[in-house]
């Protein structure tokens, strides 16, 4: 290898590693930080504390947390269930059965796509509010379950989805609802694999919208306690550490668990 | 079966599909869009609304707050997508080398913050960037500067750190979708190149650039509609929980002023469904040029 090659290697090794550690040390900040008291928080100090079980004590005094938990879980399970179903219907719907009629309506959704949520938020409001569903998860949970995202997503994924298997289901004589829940499911898992991915963070750190929605303590997600924990007039960053750990970990858990699945689903959007 | 009733069945099935998806973006979205657009011409505090015309138009125009809004979230824009895009890319072709070493560990930490949700990684970057916290220390320790920088407090400082942590939120993720679409480039084209002596940097420009182009576009897209809509990060690094965009609204940003106009003051629907449309016709407007500046230039 001649100089310049050898240069050019060690920079790029050089700018990758900083990047990595850049991106991890908030992780290793967070860690540290339930280890240690507000005060050393605050002043930086990056070493591993003996304040662990006092922050966690401190935590679970200030928060109910099986209640949050539970609040996150089922609100983040609920509304990836349910996305999954109407989201991956429509998509399979838009590619399998084609007509000019739905090409259209299909072109209309990708518009709609580029509407920012701030536009909503208001009618929304209001509309949830005659509906009598404020302060409920169904008021969170309905305006997310048809994502055009995830219908585009699916759509396209259903293009790699074989003709000849489809076609052989309809000879046996599987009605078409049949063909979907019994051959396509199954064999699609890795693009169901990455939509949950995606859903499922997107539910479980959601925030402006539960943030209006959600009125009482006792229907709190985790994020929206932490975020009332850490604008606290003082907040104890200590306790707030615990929260955003106890946050993130299921996010983390589901990434890696199918994180080779998510890989995989994403090249197959792209192809 | 006969032909006809063959296509109508499928037809019907083409509907079942996607009858759910529909009803509910009808309601849910396609009714609170147009119903918006109506309230953005009304004017009046609470539920008392009159037609009012151009009235919110014409106090868009006069109002400080909006125009302030405006200018910080057209800064984070400008200044924020591309360097994070940039980053992405470079990221991307460097870890798609099959000669580099630790390429999925280095994919998955760079990947890693698209995991926290928007609050979490808030906080975390408002306790790093404290005066006295751990970046200051880090800086003063390497001798890079001399006083601590005031990062939360001072206007110029405070747009900064929002402007690293979307970047350190959101590189990884655009990285991923320039990752896959750089595996479906034919090796062959690279090698071709190389074995002609074109350099590294000429096969980065010449060749990997426009193959990207419709992934880049699309990111360049997703990414500006986000930015307009910045509200999660604001609201809890800088504005210590929807204080208003503190220090003295430096990061005060679109959303969060509508937030502010219909949840935080005496609620004044019309004129924030109004400031929402500005946000509407500025992802039009960038999405178009984005797209013309993409198109295929015919010789």
């Amino acid at each position: 290898m001649n100089p310049i090659t050898l240069l050019s290697r060690g920079l790029v090794y050089l700018a990758l590693g900083i990047a990595a550690f850049v991106s991890v040390f908030p992780f290793y900040w967070m860690v540290v930080g339930a280890t240690n008291t507000s005060n050393d928080i605050n002043i930086g100090k990056a070493t591993f504390g003996s304040s662990l079980s006092q922050n966690v004590t401190n935590f679970f005094a200030q928060v109910d947390v099986p209640l949050v938990f539970y609040n996150s879980a089922k609100l983040a399970i609920l509304g990836t269930v349910f996305t999954l179903i109407v989201s991956s219907l429509a998509g399979y719907g838009f590619e399998i059965f084609r007509s000019r009629t739905r090409e259209r309506i299909f072109a209309v959704l990708l518009l709609l796509l580029s509407i920012p949520f701030a536009a909503m938020m208001v009618p929304l409001f209001m509309l949830m509010a005659r509906l009598g569903l404020m302060n409920t998860y169904a008021a969170i949970i309905l305006p997310s379950v048809a994502s055009i995202f995830i219908i585009f997503y699916f759509r396209q994924s259903t293009k790699a989805f074989p003709a000849e298997l489809r076609d052989a289901a309809r000879i046996d004589g599987l009605k078409e609802w049949q063909i979907f829940f019994y051959i396509y499911v199954p064999v699609m898992r890795s693009t169901y694999a990455a939509a949950t991915i995606i859903i499922f963070m997107a539910n479980w750190n959601a925030y402006l919208w539960p943030l209006l929605v959600i009125q009482t303590e006792e229907k709190k997600t985790i994020t929206l306690v932490i975020s009332s924990l850490a604008s606290a007039y003082t907040p104890d960053f200590g306790v707030v550490m615990v929260g955003t750990v106890l946050a993130t970990l299921p996010t983390i858990l589901v990434f890696f668990f199918l994180q080779r699945r998510f890989v995989e689903g994403m090249l197959g959007s792209v192809k | 079966m006969s032909a006809s009733r063959h296509t109508r069945s499928a037809s019907l099935n083409g509907w079942a599909f996607i009858a759910p998806a529909m009803v509910l973006l009808g309601v849910f979205m396609a009714f609170p869009i147009l119903w918006s657009l109506w309230m953005s011409f009304q004017t009046g505090k609470g539920m008392n609304f009159k037609f009012g015309g151009m009235a919110n138009i014409v106090r868009l125009t006069k109002d400080p707050v909006f125009l302030h809004a405006l200018t910080n979230t057209l800064t984070f824009l400008v200044v924020q997508v591309p360097i994070m895009l940039t980053l992405a890319l470079l990221f991307a072709v460097a870890l798609n080398d099959a000669k580099l070493r630790g390429r999925a560990f280095l994919r998955t930490a760079i990947f890693l913050p698209c995991v926290t949700s928007l609050v979490a990684y808030s906080i975390l970057f408002k306790s790093m960037f404290a005066g006295d916290g751990v970046v200051n220390d880090a800086l003063l320790a390497m001798h890079i500067i001399s006083t601590p920088i005031p990062w939360l407090t001072e206007p110029f400082w405070a747009k900064i750190v929002i402007i690293m942590a979307i970047t350190w939120r959101w590189t990884g993720y655009n990285m991923i979708f320039y990752l896959a679409a750089l595996q479906n480039i034919d090796r062959s084209i690279y090698e071709a190149a190389r074995i002609d002596g074109v350099p590294a940097w000429a096969r980065f420009v010449h060749l990997t650039v426009p193959m990207l182009k419709p992934v880049i576009l699309f990111t360049t897209v997703t990414s500006t509609i986000g930015t307009l809509q910045l509200f999660d990060e604001v609201n809890n690094i800088t504005a210590s929980g929807g204080n208003g965009g503190q220090p003295s609204d430096a990061t005060l940003t679109l959303s969060l002023y509508i937030y502010n106009l219909t949840f935080k003051f005496m609620p004044n629907f019309g004129y924030a469904s109004t400031v929402s449309y500005v946000i509407v016709v500025l992802v039009a407007v960038l999405s178009a040029l984005q797209f013309w500046v993409a198109r295929e230039r015919r010789k």
